[in-house]
């Protein structure tokens, strides 16, 4: 007796991963930066985490809703989780709920659902949540909490972080918020003095450097499991030591050291989290590292010149802008072409 | 890098790959086993690349094991053979194992149980000291083909070709034993248990490609598999024969990735690895050519490895070509009850078959029995492309995957092509990576499959519009020429209504060739008219044919003038001849009649052609009165024999007996004439008498042609008869002849040619009416007596004697 069976197209072996675990991954590596984050500046970094994944995955299956989208698949998938996990560590810890809220409405409806959902937005969802909110409410965005040692015990606890999350903050006072080490050298360039003695911790702004190392150890495991290729964060990190090196040996006086560029500020978060979001992002290798040196290069420029110091932000955006010609021009020679 | 003797050999890599789990432990921990015989075999006819065998044997015929059963058609191809001995119980499609699920032409082997085999063939045990090519033969005639699956043809593999300009000479063999696919062991488990003969496979294939060193690439997963094949070189001392342990990585088993591997070239993109001065043979093929060349044994079996979770007992089996799955798995323990997908081949590359019945084939080196947790089931529920590039990244080819996919999906598959679509291997691994799961390689067959579609359609749609073009280009043409040839018929029509209007009835000249040919079809028309017989129009025909011919013949530079006059009496002794036929012939003559007419044109066409080269020099108006001359005579006697024909067929062949007498004295005279011609010495003489040989021999052919007619009333007299009218042809030719050569040195010799042409028509006319009053008057008398109408042949010889010399006369009195 013969037997009949389905046919398949090869490979029939079984895949080797899967958009959920890829995002899994992304959210695991997360971890460590937001644990010391939150060990460091309290429950607002957990709140705006909460508010921005309640209101991303809302959005999401309001749009998927409105474009006859299965749910399941693809609020499995996590894009969502870690494009609000990414807005909310980008923002000022303890951000208040509607901030949260218009910021995710941009990143997921606008920037994401509307051209097209999962794989076809050409920019960084979270980056234009960041940089609505930052153009639209540059008082809230600026707000940033000063490490919870240096802060009122009163406004340390969970309810408070609540009071001001939700209603408005009553620890809006000098004291709870501090300038970052980009802001104040900002503000020292403009003032002409010096930008030596920006920095309130070691070598950043007090607290933050030690996240921003956080987020280099989760890229690092990014790296390791390969789920993020090691071309677009080197080619950032290395561009920008390159011409920071070179800008603080012309002017110490009046520009950034290197270190302060790589640890201040989000540097490494955009270098592993950020940059290398894939669907923004070019996908050659040699693309890769061009992309990864141009966002290098152009959060440079606009810290050092630039009118605002959120240098990533921008700076990604205007490299997905570019990257699909850096793929045109960046194609590979096929084997067997000499 | 492997520690053992291999370690010196360099190791490149290939851009991309990957490590997909292994699985090989399930089937490469036992010897081989050989699979109990079939009780029946399939043999697809095409189980290779190349143009599919054809088969040599019958329904019902006995064949033996190793007996070839369809034979090879064209060079890239290979033969078929009996892999157990039976009888054929089929011919015809059944299901074979290809992607398409198609069925293929399959030659179906009922066994007899006996497996008796064929004496074994031709072998070359000492293949050293035979010729390269012999040994190519050899393996072609064993009908064995790529082992490792692709299937092409080893005899063509065999022979590398004369090197090109820019590649270097073959001087590498390249043993394939990579396997790199997850599942398959049968190269493992032969390389373990067949090392010796593997070597020796070697030994034969370097010897006839020429190579002088060999590399044996094995992954490092097969430490086994390299220790046995380096004990044999060992015990050999076979320093030109190298294992090189290669890093395991999938798909080094690609032939151009283990090219690059072992060599560190890059076989050009659509190019093969002898470019780069490289073969490359599967172990397995190695083996088979072995036994092949040395044993004599065509190839009928080979090691498959059953494999997968879904068999009770995965193992190695030697299993005869043609031998249905389903026996292999029973063989094995049968299904597990979890089985999900049958795939021949491995989990990468190879196909899903649709039933168990399917045969082994000559490239089946797995067959992959899977249960649903060890195969891919997701199928449809792909994800968006996240544009990771985890596919460009493990691309082998170093293509851009997602890119290829993207233009596929949306049909810009010119796109795909600059992406470059056909350097794609399907080998899987960026779908194999997709965290989107994504059938990519579905998508690039999809592509590739359209646009060859395309291709094919364009093919099709090119050759289409030639035709139609060619078509459109041929009418056009034909309508051109027909309103050409209309437009010079009224015109002829309307030249020869002026002529008739201005000559009544006598001979003026002629004032154009236009008026005269149109005088000359208008005879021939009356003549048409006066006489419905078929043959009537045949002659006309002929007639028209003749004219034309003689007007194609003149050379372009003369004049139309100064050619008229000749043209318009050829044209006219030709219709009068032409009239004259149609009257007389019964329709039972109408070959004789032809065959005159034929004469006629001939006749014609070579005092064209005399013209021609006589005309060197000299006016040429000077010759055509002479031209004319001749042609008229030669009608008038084409038309005399034509009676005569008319007679003969009628009477017997005591006529031309008759005929024969009186005429063989005419042609003595007329030799004598012609001698003298030749005497006198005049340049025209020469030119005279060639004419009037030619007439002679046409004057043959038209009394052949008598004879014929003569032969179907009467056999037995047919060898007479021959020989006695031709001479009284040969009379009447060469007093045409005579004529035609006075009338050529008369012309010569006159300065004022154009005088002399009216005159010459005059005659000519004169002559051909009455020859025409002869052939009408014939018939009737020719049924009474015979003697008469030879006495009367010899009387119109005579008159056109006469004729011609009153003609020579007359000429010579107007100059």
């Amino acid at each position: 007796m013969s037997r009949r069976f389905e046919t398949a197209s090869s490979p029939h072996i079984k895949p080797k991963t899967s958009v959920t675990k890829v995002m899994g991954q992304v959210l695991l590596a997360l971890v460590p930066g937001i644990a010391i984050y939150t060990g460091l500046f309290g429950w607002g970094v957990i709140t705006n985490i909460v508010i921005a994944c309640v209101t991303g995955l809302a959005f999401e299956m309001a749009m998927l809703q409105l474009r006859s989208k299965p749910f399941k698949p693809f609020l499995k998938d996590l894009s969502a989780v870690v494009t609000a996990v990414l807005l909310a560590v980008a923002i000022p810890p303890g951000s208040p709920w509607w901030l949260i809220t218009v910021g995710m409405l941009f990143a997921i409806v606008v920037a994401k659902q509307l051209y097209g959902g999962l794989g076809y937005n050409p920019f960084n969802p979270a980056m234009i949540g960041y940089v609505v909110l930052l153009l639209c409410f540059p008082v809230e965005m600026t707000q940033w909490q000063a490490p919870l040692a240096d802060v009122a015990e009163t406004c340390r606890s969970l309810g408070h972080t609540f009071n001001t999350v939700f209603s408005a903050g009553s620890c809006n006072v000098d004291g709870y918020t501090a300038a970052t080490v980009l802001d104040a050298a900002r503000t020292a360039v403009s003032q002409e003095s010096s930008v030596l003695n920006a920095a309130s911790g070691f070598v950043a702004s007090a607290g933050y450097e030690w996240v921003a190392i956080a987020w280099a150890v989760g890229g690092l495991f990014l790296m390791w499991r390969g789920i993020i290729g090691w071309h677009i964060p080197v080619g950032m990190i290395a561009a920008l030591l390159i011409v920071a090196t070179t800008g603080w040996a012309i002017a110490p006086e009046r520009l950034l050291n290197p270190v302060t560029h790589l640890i201040g500020g989000a540097t490494l978060l955009g270098a592993f989290f950020i940059a290398t979001d894939p669907v923004s992002a070019c996908t050659t290798v040699k693309g890769r590292v061009i992309y990864g040196a141009l966002i290098g290069v152009l959060v440079y420029v606009i810290r050092s010149w630039g009118g605002y110091p959120d240098a990533v932000a921008f700076a990604v955006l205007l490299a997905n802008l570019s990257a699909p010609m850096i793929d045109y021009y960046s194609k590979p020679k096929v084997f067997g072409y000499q | 890098m492997p520690s053992n003797a291999t370690s010196e050999t360099t190791v490149w890599s290939f851009p991309g790959g990957l490590h997909p789990p292994q699985f090989k432990d399930l089937s490469n921990t036992t010897p081989i086993v050989k699979a109990p015989l079939p009780q029946r075999v399939v043999l697809p006819l095409h189980m290779h690349i190349g143009a599919p065998a054809v088969p040599m044997v019958e329904v019902g015929d006995r064949v033996l094991r190793g007996q070839m059963i369809a034979k090879p058609e064209g060079y890239v191809s290979a033969p078929v053979h009996a892999s157990i001995s039976g009888h054929v119980v089929s011919i015809g499609p059944r299901p074979i194992p290809h992607p398409s699920g198609l069925e293929g032409e399959c030659i179906v082997i009922e066994s007899d149980g006996k497996d008796e085999a064929i004496a074994p063939s031709e072998t070359a045990e000492s293949f050293t000291e035979v010729d390269p090519s012999h040994l190519r033969n050899l393996v072609r005639q064993a009908g064995i083909v790529g082992l490792g699956g692709a299937a092409f043809p080893s005899a063509v593999k065999l022979n590398p070709g004369p090197s090109k300009n820019n590649s270097r000479p073959v001087d590498t063999l390249i043993i394939n034993g990579a396997e790199c696919e997850p599942y398959i062991t049968c190269d493992d488990r032969l390389m373990r248990e067949e090392a010796e003969e593997i070597v020796a496979g070697i030994r034969v294939i370097m010897h006839a490609t020429g190579t002088t060193r060999c590399l044996i690439g094995i992954e490092d997963n097969k430490p086994e598999a390299q220790a046995a094949v380096n004990a044999v070189l060992t015990a050999q001392k076979a320093g030109h024969i190298r294992v090189v342990s290669t890093p395991t990585i999938y798909p080094e088993g690609g032939e151009k990735q283990l090219v690059k591997v072992l060599t560190g070239k890059e076989v050009p993109a659509g190019g093969l690895p002898s470019q780069v001065g490289v073969i490359c043979q599967n172990v397995g093929t190695t083996r088979a050519i072995y036994r092949a060349v040395c044993k004599g044994e065509a190839l009928t079996s080979r090691i498959v490895t059953i494999t997968g979770r879904g068999v009770n007992s995965a193992q190695n089996l030697e299993v005869r070509i043609g031998t249905p799955i389903e026996d292999l798995i029973n063989f094995c323990g049968g299904y597990t009850v979890d089985v999900e997908r049958l795939i021949m081949g491995g989990p990468m590359m190879g196909f899903a078959l649709a039933t168990d019945e399917i045969p082994v084939v000559k490239s089946t080196n797995c067959v992959l029995v899977a249960t649903k947790g060890e195969v891919n089931t997701e199928v449809g529920d792909a994800m968006p492309c996240i544009r990771c590039g985890e596919c460009a990244t493990v691309c082998p080819v170093k293509l851009l995957p997602q890119q290829l996919y993207w233009h596929s999906k949306a049909d810009e598959f010119e796109k795909t092509q600059e992406y470059n679509l056909f350097d794609c291997i399907e080998c899987g691994c960026c779908a194999h990576v997709c965290p989107s799961h994504i059938p990519l390689v579905q998508y690039y067959r999809y592509a590739k499959s359209e646009i060859w579609e395309q291709e094919k359609d364009r093919r099709k749609a090119d050759g289409a519009r030639q035709r139609f073009e060619f078509r459109e280009d041929r009418i056009a043409r034909e309508e051109a020429e027909k309103a050409e040839r209309a437009a010079a018929k009224k015109k002829q029509l309307e030249a020869a209504k002026a002529a008739k209007a201005n000559n009544a009835g006598d001979a003026a000249p002629a004032t154009g060739a236009a008026a005269a040919l149109a005088k000359a079809k208008a005879k021939a028309a009356a003549a048409k008219t006066a006489d419905a017989n078929g043959g009537v129009n045949e002659a006309k025909a002929a007639a028209l044919a003749a004219i034309a011919k003689a007007r194609q013949g003149e050379p372009e530079d003369k004049g139309e003038a100064a050619l008229s006059p000749a043209q318009a009496a050829i044209a006219k002794a030709k219709a009068a001849a032409a009239a004259k036929a149609a009257s007389t012939d019964a329709p039972a003559e109408k070959p004789a009649n032809n065959a005159a007419l034929a004469a006629i044109a001939k006749a014609k066409a070579a005092a064209q052609a005399q013209n021609a080269d006589k005309n060197a020099g000299k006016n040429n108006e000077t010759l055509s009165p002479a031209q004319a001359a001749i042609a008229k005579a030669k009608a008038a006697a084409a038309a005399k024999a034509n009676a005569n024909a008319s007679a003969d067929a009628a009477e017997k062949p005591t006529n031309n007996a008759a005929l024969a007498a009186i005429a063989k004295a005419k042609a003595k005279a007329a030799a004598a004439q012609s001698g003298e011609n030749a005497e006198k010495g005049e340049p025209a003489a020469d030119s005279g008498k060639s004419a009037a040989l030619a007439a002679i021999a046409k004057a043959k052919a038209a009394a052949q042609a008598k004879a014929n007619t003569a032969e179907q009333a009467e056999a037995p007299a047919a060898d007479q008869t021959e020989p006695v009218l031709s001479p009284a042809q040969a009379a009447i030719a060469k007093a045409k002849a005579k004529a035609a050569g006075q009338a050529a040195s008369n012309s010569e010799s006159s300065e004022t040619t154009e005088a002399l042409s009216p005159a010459q028509a005059a005659i000519a006319k004169a002559k051909a009416k009455a020859a025409a009053a002869n052939a009408e008057t014939k018939p009737a008398e020719s049924n009474s007596e015979p003697a008469p109408d030879a006495g009367k042949s010899a009387a119109l010889a005579a008159i056109a004697k006469a004729k011609a010399a009153a003609a020579a006369k007359n000429k010579e009195d107007e100059s």
